[in-house]
């Protein structure tokens, strides 16, 4: 993501007649305006949080927000407790992961050590596609389509229920998981390949035992960037895992998560300025920390991997 | 391996299969209704149409102009390291957070309300760092020789820039911007919370009048809905019915981004194809 081009390209000479242009000045700072727009944007959406959650932490202490084991802001004796919301998440991006993590690698090795030319050119274009479904599309799919599945199994299951949501959620972040462990593992020099199999390895024992391990730290990153995809994937959870707050470990139940809390909410017709408003800021800042954490590891993980290779 | 081209196949046909009876002139020329047979995707479908103008008109030159100064113009220093980091962690942010900020700022703060305007820069700002890394990968792919000839010709660097490297590099910016705007079409979660309506019996102001300037952006302020917000508001409810008119609009939905998608696939083609270094 690094910029080596700028510098070491040619330069129009900067002479006097370049620079008594006003206009390449001019157009120079507005280039510079559209690029600091981005700043502002990150500044408008962590001065937003803070400012209302500010305002929310003014009214329901901390102490509250962490400990308490009830979210029923919108009832009238209200809880303020954040934990439900987490334990949702947490819940349904487990799922997710548990899907995504073997399915999403096992992808990635083929497509970098098994799969021919041709295969890749079509694959990849249909991964893509998969990755281009709208998750209101998903969130349909695991209402309608995964959780009666299910319910043929275990008729005793639940219409929402966050085990169906995560496993969509997981189908859907496997293109994601597969295209970054698969830059990973072809940025693994060839001749430790050739090396392996002048030992009479085979083809699997060198995908497994010196690929892989190799191309370790990529593969984590692309983990990592998929726990905080899946962490802020909203549709569909709130289509398919139900709305309640359940502070509960069992994916088979429904539960909600920040983003589905946020969602409920903003369906809702809350009076601007309220406690329960200020609410969705206050969830949507964990939110935000939780997947900014990831962000940050995984992109630390990439640099460290680009570095070593 | 196959899995996810069973998977891909699978949503399709259990859409289709749900949906396609609900595919009617009717169901594009209706209004959403409390009786499912009768409902339609008027006021979602014109809705998606005009938060895409909005998105794009934004999203495109703001772009495409950061995009030019992070590879053609930006030194090499903190502030454009800062720039960089900022882009890439943008395009990680949950799309609901783009949502948050747009109703603490755009709704509230700047007063434009629960409106198209509202909505489309909300998803322009969802989708810039998605235009900007696209851009600048596109401008990257120019050889220096291009650059290199057009100094020795005495052009300025704008000239150099306006005139050889973006037009060298559209292929790959249109494929950008159309990808982008293909993601924009589907997202949902940030438009819930902008406030977009889920049952609206009326259509925005048309953009045209009888007097004189001729355009209104009257239209810019109006409430909206979008297609999946439709969908979602259609597959919340309990009963069978809806859920079939949710499907219909999943299949416009579909029909839609998987379009966009095929089209960015052949200008790609295309432009790879003419250009010869």
């Amino acid at each position: 993501m690094k910029t080596e081009g700028a510098e070491l390209r040619v330069q129009p000479a900067r002479s006097a007649a370049t620079l008594r242009r006003p206009w390449e000045r001019a157009v120079e700072a507005m280039l510079l305006a559209s690029a600091l727009a981005s700043v502002a944007i990150t500044l408008g959406i962590v001065g937003v949080l803070l400012y209302e959650s500010a305002a929310f932490f003014r009214q329901v202490s901390l102490l509250e927000f962490f400990t308490d084991t009830q979210w029923t802001p919108l009832f009238s004796e209200p809880h303020y407790g954040i934990a439900p919301l987490v334990c949702g998440t947490v819940v349904t991006t487990a799922v997710a992961l548990a899907v995504a993590v073997p399915a999403g690698t096992i992808v990635a090795v083929y497509l970098s050590e098994y799969a021919s030319p041709a295969m890749r050119e079509i694959v990849k274009p249909t991964m893509e596609l998969l990755s281009a479904v709208p998750t209101v599309v998903y969130g349909y799919f695991a209402l309608l389509f995964v959780t009666p599945l299910f319910q043929r199994m275990w008729p005793e299951l639940p219409g929402f229920n966050m085990l169906s949501a995560g496993l969509v959620i997981g189908a859907m972040i496997i293109p994601y998981v597969s295209s970054v462990s698969e830059d990973a593992m072809r940025a693994v020099p060839v001749a430790l390949r050739e090396g392996s199999y002048a030992l009479g390895a085979t083809r699997m024992q060198t995908a497994v035992r010196v690929v892989v391990p190799c191309a370790m730290s990529g593969m984590a990153a692309a983990y990592v960037l998929a726990v905080s995809r899946a962490i802020g994937e909203t549709m569909v959870v709130a289509i398919a895992a139900g709305m309640q707050p359940t502070l509960t470990w069992n994916p088979l139940e429904p539960a909600a998560t920040l983003t589905a809390y946020i969602v409920q909410v903003s369906l809702g017709d809350l009076p601007h300025g309220s406690i329960g408003y200020r609410t969705i800021f206050a969830a949507g800042l964990v939110l935000f920390l939780m997947t900014l954490a990831f962000n940050i590891a995984g992109h630390v993980l990439r640099k460290r991997f680009r570095r070593a290779s | 391996m196959l899995v996810a081209l069973f998977a891909l196949v699978a949503l399709l046909a259990g859409l289709a299969m749900d949906g396609w009876d609900r595919l009617s002139w009717r169901f594009f020329t209706s209004y959403p209704s409390r009786f499912p047979e009768q409902a339609g995707i008027l006021p979602a479908w014109v809705g998606t149409v005009l938060v895409m103008l909005v998105t794009a008109f934004a999203a495109v030159p703001l772009g495409l102009a950061a995009a030019v100064y992070l590879e053609e113009y930006a030194p090499r220093h903190w502030l454009t390291d800062f720039i960089d980091i900022n882009v890439a962690n943008l395009a990680g942010v949950p799309s609901i957070m783009y949502g948050l900020m747009a109703l603490g700022l755009f709704v509230y703060r700047f007063g434009l309300g629960h409106s198209i305007l509202t909505a489309g820069l909300t998803l322009a700002l969802l989708i810039l760092p998605m235009v900007i890394i696209a851009t600048r990968e596109a401008i990257r792919g120019v050889p220096d020789g291009i650059r290199e000839a057009a100094y020795a010709l005495g052009a300025t660097k704008w000239q150099t820039v306006k005139d050889h490297v973006v037009p060298y590099s559209m292929g790959g910016i249109l494929t950008g911007i159309i990808l982008a705007l293909a993601r924009a079409i589907g997202e949902t979660a940030p438009l819930i919370t902008v406030g977009a309506l889920s049952f609206i019996a009326f259509l925005p102001h048309p953009p045209w009048q009888a007097d004189f300037p001729l355009i209104s952006f009257q239209w810019l302020l109006d409430p909206f809905t979008v297609l999946p917000m439709q969908m979602f508001n259609w597959v919340s409810r309990p009963q069978e019915e809806f859920h079939r008119d949710a499907a219909g609009a999943g299949l416009v939905l579909m029909a839609m981004t998987l379009a966009m998608n095929a089209l960015a696939i052949y200008i790609r083609a295309r432009f790879r194809r003419r250009i010869r270094w």
